[in-house]
Order: C-alpha cells, then structure tokens, then sequence
C-alpha cells in the first residue's frame, strides 16, 4: 500500500509576520519555520496505517524551497519512509491551484491508495491543495476528517468529519485523499534514533523539468490568482477597561456601552 | 462570458442558510451600479426546488435548479461536477459561496475542474472596470491582510467569511427558476456521507452565532460552563472555548475557536478568563466588538478587546446575565 502524506513549511504560528520591502512578500528572516500543524495529523496518521499495513510505505511529499527539506525530514524523523521534495525557482509566488497541478505531476505515474494531508496550511488558509489535487487526479475526497477506519482488504475506508451542528460519516473507496483535522490522533514526537534514521532515507528532488511541467503550468504564470499587495490588519484600539467603584457598576457600564456605543446588542 | 455573479446556495434540511443570503448580498453591492452586471442563484440537490423558491424572493435575477437523487447524499465530486456544468454554461464571471465546511469543501474541487481561480474566506470584493475580481482576505492566522486579484480570463470563484453582510432582504418580485442539467455517474459517488448525526446540544454552531461567549482554562471544569451557558442563553448566544478548556477536556473541540478549532466573526466575541494567546486570537480576531473578563490586567486578551473588566469571572460572569436580562427585557 503506497500512501503519501503531504506537508507543508509554514511559518510557527507564534511567530511575528512582518511584509517584506516587496509588498507582495513576508519577510523571512527570523522567522521559524515548521511543518503545518494539520500535517503533523497526516503524518502521524499515515504511520499509523503503515503500523497496520506490513506492506504499507509512506511518502512525505512537499512543494518548497530548500527550507522545506526541514519538514520532510520531520516527517522522516517520526517514521515515513521515503521523502519526494519538488522545487523549482521557477514555483515561486504561486497559488495553491498552481501547487496543486505540482503535486499532481509529482504523483503521476506512481502507484497511490492513500493521500493524506491537513485540513489547511495555516499561513494561507487556502483549503485548497488537497481538493484540487483529487481533482487533478480523478480521485475522491472527504475533508476535515476526525476518525479513519480502513477496511482490512485496504480498498475502502469509513471517514468521520464535523461538520456545522454535527457529524457526518462518509463511506470512500481507495485510492482517495483525506484531509486531517485536530482530534484524529496526537502526533508522535520524533525520537532521537528516529531522527538520525531519517538522516539515511532516500530523499528524492524533483524539478520542473523532472515533473514534465512547464512554466506556464507553474508559478505565477499558471496561477489565476495572485496577491499584489499585502497590508497589517487595522489596529484595534486598546481595550476601555471599565473600572467603576464596584463590579456591579462596571458590568452596568459595560451592558451601556454594548447597546449604546457598540450597539451590537 | 455573461456579466453575472453566481450564488451557489447553502441550505440546511429545507432551510436556506444565512450565509447565502450574506453572499447575495455582496454580489449584489458588487453589481450596483454596473449596467449589465446581474445576481443569481443555484441550487442543487435531490428535491431543491422549495430552496429555489426561497431563493428566488431575494432580488436575484434567475435561480437555477438542478434537481437529481443522485445528490440525496453529499458527495464533494457529485456537486463540483453539477455546478460545474452550469458554469460551463452559462459562463459567468464570478462564483460565490460562503467559507462555512461546505463551501470550503466544494469551491476548491470546482476550481479544479475549471481551471479556474479561487480565493477563499474574503472579508472584501471589489470589481474593477475590466470585470476582474479583486478581493482582500487575511492570512497568517489574521496576522495579514492580503490583496489578491484574478488574473485570466474564465470564471473567479470566491469563498466569502459568514456574519460581514447583513442578509439580501426579501423582494416582492419573484425570479424565474430554470432547470440545468448534469450527469453524475458512479466514479463521482466514491465517496459518499452515509450518515449525519446532529450532535447533542449546542444547536447553534460557532461560525453562524451573531454573538459568543468563550471560556479558558480557567473554567477548571465542565460543570462551570454552566455559568457562560447561562449567560449565552440571555444573549441568544453560542458558547465557545479555547483550546486549554478542550484540552483539558472542558468543552468538545467542535466549541474550540482558533487556529486549531474555528475561525469565527460574531458582532460580539465576550471572553471570559482567556488569556488571549495568538493562536486563540487567530479564531477570533476579526469579531466586530470584542469583550474580555480576565482577573490579570496584563493578559494579552486586553489588547484586542474593546472593552475590558478586570475581575474573577465567577463574580463578573452572573452579575453581567443578570444585568443583561433587565436591559434586553426593557
Ligand atoms: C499549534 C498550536 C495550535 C493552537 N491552537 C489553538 C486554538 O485553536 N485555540 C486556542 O484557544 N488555543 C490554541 N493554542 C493554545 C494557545 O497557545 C494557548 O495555550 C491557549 O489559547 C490558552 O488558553 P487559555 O487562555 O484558556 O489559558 P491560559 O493561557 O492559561 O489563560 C487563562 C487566563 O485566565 C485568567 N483567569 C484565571 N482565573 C480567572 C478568573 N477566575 N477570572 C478571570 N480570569 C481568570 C488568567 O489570568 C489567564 O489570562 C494552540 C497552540 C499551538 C502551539
Ligand atoms: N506546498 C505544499 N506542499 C505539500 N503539501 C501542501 C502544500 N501546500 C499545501 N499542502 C497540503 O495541503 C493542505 C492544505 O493546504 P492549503 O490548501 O494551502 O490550505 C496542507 O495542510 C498540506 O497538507
């Protein structure tokens, strides 16, 4: 069974996000980077499966510059296989469309059961990778998934994923892609063997050319979006923190500002 | 291409959701003033013409209806491919829907199909003289605001976050329905919902509540959420939690609000003993009015509320139900 977690390099999400001298950028420098929360969830999950599966090999597949290789080694680290990491300058700025038609083409040809990645990547929150990839591939798809139960032949599984108000099971037939969301499992932490294991892995890099693409499948040229210009959100004001003698005082000044100068009540 | 504004409706059993109303409306501000530039409405499903009814009483210009038993169960391939259809068709140039799990789950699978681009949760749209879209939406958990345009020709599909238009009003005049037609064959129902089950409680979810009231890790218990379900009650209010509340096994993740639970934008957000950590801000950042009850007067919550008390919850949390009871009942 072949199954292929995505990851992506993001930014921490604790770190300070500054707009580059080209508005159209984030500055980069001081930044930590790490591998998407959500796919820590693909991961994981993937290795799970492998446990289950004695024939199951697990992929770590990225889209990213060479600091990306950080993440795939991650992923090596908590027990993948094998890493496939595609980059080219020529990928540069694109949209997620645009990753998606990567990842498609690094997939091409390769025998798949089983894509996981996370529900999104939380530096552009796009939702968006993993469907068009399905899509780019004629596969199905079920996103946002809390629990996955695959059928023990491996050519099935049972999904379970919130949604508004509830909770839906959707049945799917392999090959498919899941997207993972929090509560599917805890991710491992890499042990300290298994990061040096992962040093010995076979890492495969696959450029432009190697994926069949051309340029105007990728990068900005084959994206139909692209950001021009990126801004910090307006500053809230500092909070009126509302001290009146008593708390009984406050809470009446406060229910006054709510209807009469926020009027949102 | 036709000029119209396409709104792929969201309904819930025979309900239409708010969102599409709120996607209405904006490609209706979208479309003011433009000659030409016409909003309409699409539904499918098993048995939808009731929703297209509804639809159709909103100042829309046509809804279409594609009525197929082949959809009775969601499946994300089996709707991209409907819609897809009368995208083909009919060629408009913008496609909307709301960023709620449907429209999430839909809009990027559509994309796919056509070729086309899609730029999710946008907080602003804007259409230039060209009839290219230009959206703002945030990213880096609302740390940034993005200005994205679409940059070919074809249909713009957008994603637009719930609770930032006030809903589309009914109209007295009535929009003509019209079939399209699809095909949905079996390679589109690999993946089918077999089952939905409503989860117990809360029946309003987070990301439609005009109002929250969120609890930290400070509510030590789940039996103490009583005191926010009370006061939510008052306010017709949703309750929501951080994640150390549903770590700690508080409250259920589905109530969690942030980067690793839900982004969500009431008219007023009240956070009560939430320390107010990037992470939790990122879920919540983009509330119109925001309130925070939290007994450290240095707390990080402080700084993006707009009004604050400090003070133990347990105390400001009742006195506050109580003084809302008799304001919201004069
Ligand atoms: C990858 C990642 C993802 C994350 N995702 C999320 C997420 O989606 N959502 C989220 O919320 N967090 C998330 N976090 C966690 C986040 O960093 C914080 O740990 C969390 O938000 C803290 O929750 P809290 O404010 O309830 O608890 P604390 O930070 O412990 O704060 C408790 C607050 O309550 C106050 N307090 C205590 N007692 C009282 C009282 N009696 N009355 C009034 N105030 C009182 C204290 O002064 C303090 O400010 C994530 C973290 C990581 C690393
Ligand atoms: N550049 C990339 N390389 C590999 N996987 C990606 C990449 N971008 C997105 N993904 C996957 O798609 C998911 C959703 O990302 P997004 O659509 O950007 O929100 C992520 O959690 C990853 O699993």
């Amino acid at each position: 069974m072949e199954i292929f977690a995505l990851v992506k390099q993001v930014p921490d999400s604790v770190s300070e996000i500054r707009i580059s001298s080209d508005p159209r950028r984030t500055e980069e420098a001081g930044i930590k980077f790490v591998m998407n929360p959500f796919d820590e969830f693909a991961v994981e999950e993937a290795i799970r499966i492998k446990e289950r599966f004695v024939d199951a090999r697990v992929t770590a597949l990225c889209c990213g510059p060479e600091r990306a290789v950080e993440s795939i080694r991650m992923a090596l680290a908590m027990g993948a296989d094998r890493g496939l990491h595609a980059w080219d300058p020529a990928f540069q700025d694109q949209d997620g469309i645009a990753t998606a038609r990567v990842l498609a083409a690094a997939l091409k040809g390769r025998a798949v059961d089983l894509i996981l990645a996370g529900k999104h990547a939380i530096d552009d929150v796009n939702h968006t990778v993993p469907s068009a990839l399905a899509e780019f591939l004629g596969l199905p798809q079920v996103n946002g998934v809390t629990r996955l139960e695959l059928a023990a032949d491996g050519k099935s599984a049972t999904a379970r994923r919130r949604i508004e108000g509830g909770e839906e099971i959707v049945d799917v037939l392999l090959p498919a892609v899941i997207t993972c969301e929090k509560g599917i499992n805890d991710p491992r932490y890499p042990s300290l063997p298994g990061l040096m294991k992962a040093k010995k892995k076979e890492l495969e890099r696959l450029t432009l050319a190697q994926l069949g693409l051309a340029t105007s499948d990728v990068g900005l040229e084959g994206s139909p979006t692209r950001v021009t210009r990126l801004s910090p959100p307006p500053p809230r004001s500092q909070a009126k923190i509302i001290a009146r003698p008593t708390l009984e005082e406050s809470v009446a000044e406060l229910v006054r500002l709510l209807q009469e100068e926020a009027k949102v009540l | 291409m036709a000029n119209e504004i396409l709104v792929l409706a969201e309904s819930r059993g025979k309900e239409v959701r708010r969102i599409t109303f709120e996607c209405m409306a904006a490609a209706q501000s979208l479309a003011a003033g433009k000659p030409g530039w016409e909003v309409c409405a699409a539904v499918a499903g098993p048995a939808a013409s009731g929703i297209a009814e509804v639809l159709s009483a909103r100042g829309v210009s046509r809804v279409w209806l594609h009525e197929n038993a082949r959809l009775a169960s969601y499946s994300t391939a089996a709707f991209a491919r409907a819609y897809a259809e009368l995208v083909r068709d009919i060629r408009p140039r913008i496609v909307l829907a709301g960023a709620t799990f449907l429209g999430r789950d839909l809009m990027p699978r559509l994309a796919a199909r056509l070729n086309a681009g899609l730029c999710t949760d946008c907080i602003e749209l804007r259409l230039d003289e060209n009839g290219r879209l230009h959206v703002r939406r945030p990213m880096f958990l609302d740390k940034i605001l993005a200005d994205v345009e679409f940059t070919r020709e074809g249909p713009q599909l957008a994603t637009l976050r719930p609770n930032l238009f006030a809903p589309a009003p009914e109209s007295a005049v009535r929009a003509s329905i019209i079939p399209w037609k699809a095909e949905i064959g079996p390679e589109d129902l690999r993946a089918v919902v077999r089952e939905v089950v409503q989860t117990a409680g809360q029946s309003l979810d987070l990301t439609e509540a005009d109002i929250i009231v969120s609890g930290g890790r400070s509510m030590k218990c789940a039996e103490n959420f009583r005191i926010l379900q009370e006061l939510a009650g008052v306010l017709g209010a949703a309750v929501g939690a951080s994640r150390a509340a549903v770590d700690a096994g508080y409250a259920p993740h589905s109530m969690q609000v942030g980067l690793t639970g839900k982004t969500v934008t009431p008219k007023l957000y009240i956070a009560c003993g939430i320390s107010g950590a990037v992470q939790h801000l990122a879920g919540m950042r983009g509330s119109r009015c925001i309130v925070a009850v939290n007994s450290d007067a240095q707390a990080p919550i402080f700084r993006v509320a707009d009004y604050g008390i400090v003070g133990d919850l347990y105390q400001v949390v009742p006195l506050l139900a109580a003084e809302l009871e008799k304001a919201l009942s004069k």
